[in-house]
């Protein structure tokens, strides 16, 4: 910021100051820090026989945590979103590569055209893919039809077929960030790597994977995190088979009606996205960058 | 020549490629616009059974759907206005002044962009019920402000950051008030990037489920209702309204044009 003394210097900038931040502070701090205190705080609660959460100081929720069905849930869970960001990341790459260094007015819109199914509600989209993949879905028509398969395969309800409906909702978290700094390369610096005579993958690997690696480290993230929580994807797609850690919050809050038990679970996901976010700035990650 | 060979090989493997992944991403989409013409009437609703165009008929019966897409409209446009200024206000705020605190609200901010939204719905559950506030209109409006509001900040932040700010000193030594320097000269150079918010905002919120679903109480959304049909089988009306908002959604890109977008997108890049 640069030093400005103007004539309007001692006007009090209080009120001013008051009237534009005020509202957003009251926000933050009303609906996103104190619920998460108090979900922390609700970790350490016990609940009375009839499912109502009492300020009675237990770790019994953190214990539970432990148990081998959640640990091995946890697991699955990681599994799933860390095939889910490869995924992403090998299919996005090239491809945001692709529509980033086309020339001509085309570009916008092949952007365009990556966007435009994102304005479909993602719950329909998902039903969607069990349309497709049902035993009595057109896929398995289709294989019928052309005598590859005599009985229809059931393709639903599997981690795979989750893992297909989490790299469908997050594969443009990754996209986007790619394509932008895909977009911000120099040509020319390209051009010199190979006019020193650096091969193909030389200049990838050397010029064009370190520039844009905050792409990839972004959408990583975007990626990554949300896997976690997407309990819808794997309760339309895995049936139950390929639970997510926000499957065993969602239960808790739901039908299982164990808030604090659910509150603690909550803490591992805070706990890991925090993690990730520290490793991300570490990374040299921008946290604006997220946002956009 | 042999590189040019070469080259056109990739041009044409590389097309290839992009083909199979937009299949990818329309696939499920042309599932929900082929059945909005389905004639079938049995539940899942899944096997062709002829085309029709009966369920854009019937859409118009199905109060409770209609109401949902109503509430899904009323949030999202209520949340987005609050949102814009909210988020609009707090950028300008934290761009200009220095106060107590500054670091913690950033730190806040970064919160619904980066944590998974369960999260944030179980959170704002607890507290809505920790406090008495029944569920309904008003907890999904105050829920989608708080998750739409850094993203307005952070899209009206990239715009400041290019920022002159001796155009607003040059205004009020034209003797215009701070107010009118706001209206007239300040509002103005930030409009794409509020504008690129504002969208954001509108996008998510009528996208949006997760939160939704632990704060909805007796206001069903459009995506909860979905939800609800989705175990028994989505019914083609549900397609048939979805393909309407799709095709309305298209039509609004292209009028709009890709010029806001251009906008946007640049502003976004800073």
């Amino acid at each position: 910021m640069k030093q400005k003394k103007t004539k309007h210097e001692f006007r009090s900038n209080t009120l001013p100051a008051f009237l534009t931040v005020g509202p957003v502070t009251l926000l933050m701090v009303l609906l996103i820090a104190v619920p998460l205190i108090y979900v922390a705080v609700m970790s350490f609660c016990s609940i009375d026989e009839f499912y109502n959460v009492t300020f009675q100081f237990t770790l019994q929720n953190y214990v539970r945590l432990a148990n081998t069905d959640y640990l091995r849930i946890y697991a699955q869970s990681m599994g799933i979103a860390l095939i889910t960001t490869l995924i992403c990341i090998l299919v996005g790459y090239p491809f945001s590569y692709i529509i980033a260094r086309t020339k001509s007015r085309k570009k916008k819109i092949l952007y365009m055209l990556v966007i435009i199914p994102f304005w479909t509600n993602s719950l329909i989209r998902i039903y969607g893919w069990r349309n497709l993949l049902g035993t009595s879905g057109w896929l398995n028509g289709l294989l019928m039809k052309l005598h590859l398969v005599s009985e229809p395969v059931d393709l639903l309800y599997k981690q795979g077929t989750t893992i297909l409906g989490m790299v469908y909702c997050l594969i443009p978290f990754m996209i986007l960030p790619l394509y932008t700094a895909i977009e911000k390369l120099d040509g020319s610096l390209l051009e010199a790597s190979s006019d020193l005579g650096a091969r193909p993958a030389a200049t990838f690997f050397e010029v064009i994977l370190p520039l844009t690696s905050g792409g990839i480290f972004s959408g990583s993230l975007m990626v990554f995190i949300p896997c976690l929580g997407y309990f819808f994807v794997s309760d339309i797609l895995g049936g139950g088979n390929s639970d997510v850690i926000g499957n065993l919050i969602e239960r808790q809050f739901q039908s299982g009606n164990n808030w604090p038990l659910g509150a603690a679970l909550s803490i591992i996901l805070i706990v890991v996205t925090l993690i990730l976010v520290k490793i991300y700035q570490k990374l040299g990650g921008d946290m604006d960058a997220l946002g956009v | 020549m042999k590189k040019k060979k070469k080259e056109k090989r990739n041009h044409r493997l590389s097309i290839v490629f992009c083909t199979l992944v937009y299949l990818f991403l329309f696939l499920p989409i042309s599932v929900i616009v082929v059945n909005s013409f389905n004639a079938t009437t049995t539940k899942p609703y899944m096997s062709w059974k002829g085309f029709t165009l009966d369920w854009y008929v019937k859409l118009w019966d199905n109060t409770s759907l209609l109401e949902a897409f109503g509430n899904t409209m009323i949030i999202a446009v209520v949340s987005t206005i609050l949102a814009t200024i909210i988020g609009t206000l707090g950028a300008i705020g934290m761009y200009r002044y220095k106060f107590k605190g500054k670091a913690m609200i950033d730190g806040l901010l970064y919160i619904p962009v980066v944590i998974p939204e369960i999260v944030l719905g179980i959170s704002l559950l607890t507290i809505f019920a920790r406090v008495n506030i029944p569920r309904g209109m008003l907890t999904l409006i105050l829920a989608h402000v708080t998750f739409c509001v850094p993203f307005v900040i952070f899209n009206v932040r990239a715009r400041l950051a290019g920022y002159d700010s001796s155009i607003e000193e040059a205004s009020m030594d034209l003797g215009a008030n701070r107010l009118v320097t706001f209206f007239e000269v300040t509002l103005p150079v930030l409009a794409p990037g509020i504008l690129g918010g504002a969208l954001l905002a509108f996008t998510l919120s009528i996208d949006d489920v997760i939160i939704s679903y632990f704060v909805y109480g007796q206001t069903k959304t459009y995506p909860l209702k979905v939800m609800e049909s989705v175990k028994s089988g989505v019914a083609p009306d549900v397609n048939a309204l979805s393909t309407l908002i799709l095709v309305g959604t298209i039509v609004f890109v292209f009028v709009t044009q890709g010029d806001l977008f251009k906008r946007n997108r640049s502003a976004m890049q800073k």
